[in-house]
């Protein structure tokens, strides 16, 4: 994990270090606070895509824990039923770090896919926790999912820039 | 790249121990989360008040951000109704002209009815206002259709009350806090609502769909399919909706059900009022064993 400060390390400070990256994804959760009713689910799950951002790009960021609190944070503020998130999250991040091991190497491209199978995970298994199997929610899903995913470049891009921010801090 | 995770921590035993740690916690995540989930699934309301104190904090933050956008938003349309002044001022002159016909009959079909139910001696629940508050914030990212409306327990709301809006019924309150309260919207796919036909009362039921749209069902084959064009009101029928609050007009029909759009755009909503529960829910039934 938290590997020990060496001395040529650059000079962080300790709050920023762990500061940014919780405050990004507990922002990314509450991005469902917006003053917006919505019809059908139209916003991407902006707290998962940051935390997947930061697990695929910066693994050494967050603990392998990480989903539980945050997942627990987003069942508040979602609107799924409590205890959702909490788990589809935590499935999906050991799943990636099982492929992580298998993956000798990874780029960009190997990142994307890896958020992808996981972002439709948790929106499909949300959906089916959440709601009945006859609700007429599949089609507007995939959207969600195909948006969702489509997005998570420009996610990522912000992780790069956070995460400069945060060696400067 | 090379993945940037060096996996093995190295000689040190208490790295080692620290990623297995980790990783029973991790794992032992996937079943806290199973647990809470079973929790939340079979006892609803269990976790109301976590979900009502983090609304506590986001609905003030939703409300202000809300009228900074409502701000700027209003903007192209003060422009817009600036140039359209005049069209619209001479058509809206004529409409007041062709209503003003049928408000005098309804004000004394109003007045014939009032008359009417006092010869009957009927008793009638007084249908009664709450409160009007801001719809803030909703469960955009969910499948789920909940609104957060600014007003709790404070202001006099609690679970069970009906929401409508100025066009329409938009749902009921499920769980109400301090200040905020949760409302499961007509057009979740849990939400049932009993419902009739404003013109000849053709009772019915309007299940949400999930996707914005309502299926409408009715109860008795006899009174015929809902046809595109018929507007659905409350038939007050199971107490929680009082009668006769618009909630949707049929559009298409299918072969045993009709699809219909629910009257209170969603989308378009700011404001709603949180109305008193039509009949009292029944006395707890410790009481009515009392010899």
């Amino acid at each position: 994990m938290s590997r020990p400060p060496s001395a040529f390390a650059p000079q962080t400070s300790p709050t920023g270090q762990w500061l940014i990256p919780v405050g990004s994804v507990m922002a990314g959760s509450l991005v469902t606070a917006i003053p917006f009713i919505a019809t059908f689910p139209v916003l991407p799950p902006f707290g998962l895509m940051i935390l997947l951002g930061w697990r695929l790009m910066r693994p050494d960021a967050l603990r392998v824990w990480a989903p539980i609190p945050f997942g627990f944070f987003d069942d508040l503020v979602s609107g799924q039923p409590l205890g959702s998130a909490v788990m589809l999250w935590s499935m999906a991040f050991l799943a990636i770090d099982m492929l992580d091991q298998r993956l000798v190497a990874r780029d960009f491209w190997q990142d994307w896919v890896l958020a992808t199978g996981a972002i439709a995970f948790a929106l499909i298994g949300g959906r089916l926790i959440a709601t009945g199997i006859e609700a007429h929610v599949d089609t507007l899903l995939l959207f969600q999912v195909i948006v969702a995913v489509l997005l998570y470049p420009f996610v990522a891009r912000l992780i790069a820039w956070l995460d400069l921010k945060r060696g400067r801090a | 790249m090379a993945s940037p995770r060096n996996r093995r921590p190295g000689y040190s035993r208490r790295a080692q121990y620290s990623l297995f740690i980790g990783y029973v916690i991790a794992i032992a995540g996937v079943l806290v989360g199973a647990i809470l989930l079973l929790i939340s699934k079979l006892d609803p309301p269990a976790f109301s008040a976590l979900r009502a104190g983090t609304a506590e904090v986001t609905a003030p933050v939703s409300w202000g951000v809300g009228s900074v956008v409502r701000g700027i938003g209003a903007i192209p349309g003060w422009v817009g109704s600036y140039f359209g002044v005049h069209g619209e001022n001479a058509r809206l002159k004529e409409q007041v002209q062709r209503q003003e016909q049928v408000l005098l009959k309804a004000r004394a079909i109003a007045y014939e009815n009032i008359r009417l139910k006092k010869l009957l001696n009927m008793r009638e629940p007084a249908i009664e206002d709450i409160i009007n508050a801001r719809l803030v914030s909703s469960s955009a990212s969910s499948t789920r259709r909940y609104a957060l409306v600014y007003a709790g327990i404070a202001q006099g709301v609690h679970a069970g009350m009906p929401v409508r809006g100025p066009d329409g019924l938009v749902g009921r309150v499920i769980e109400a806090g301090p200040d905020t309260a949760r409302v499961l919207m007509i057009i979740d796919p849990e939400s049932v609502i009993p419902v009739r036909r404003l013109k000849d009362g053709a009772p019915g039921f309007a299940a949400g769909r999930g996707d914005g749209l309502l299926e409408v069902r009715p109860i008795a084959m006899t009174t015929g399919q809902f046809a595109p064009g018929d507007i659905l009101v409350t038939s007050g029928t199971g107490g929680i909706f009082p009668p006769n609050v618009p909630v949707a007009k049929v559009t298409e029909r299918s072969r045993d059900s009709a699809l219909a759009m629910p009257l209170a755009r969603p989308d378009a909503l700011d404001f709603a009022t949180v109305m008193k529960t039509y009949l009292p829910p029944p006395p707890a039934p410790a009481q009515d064993t009392r010899p």
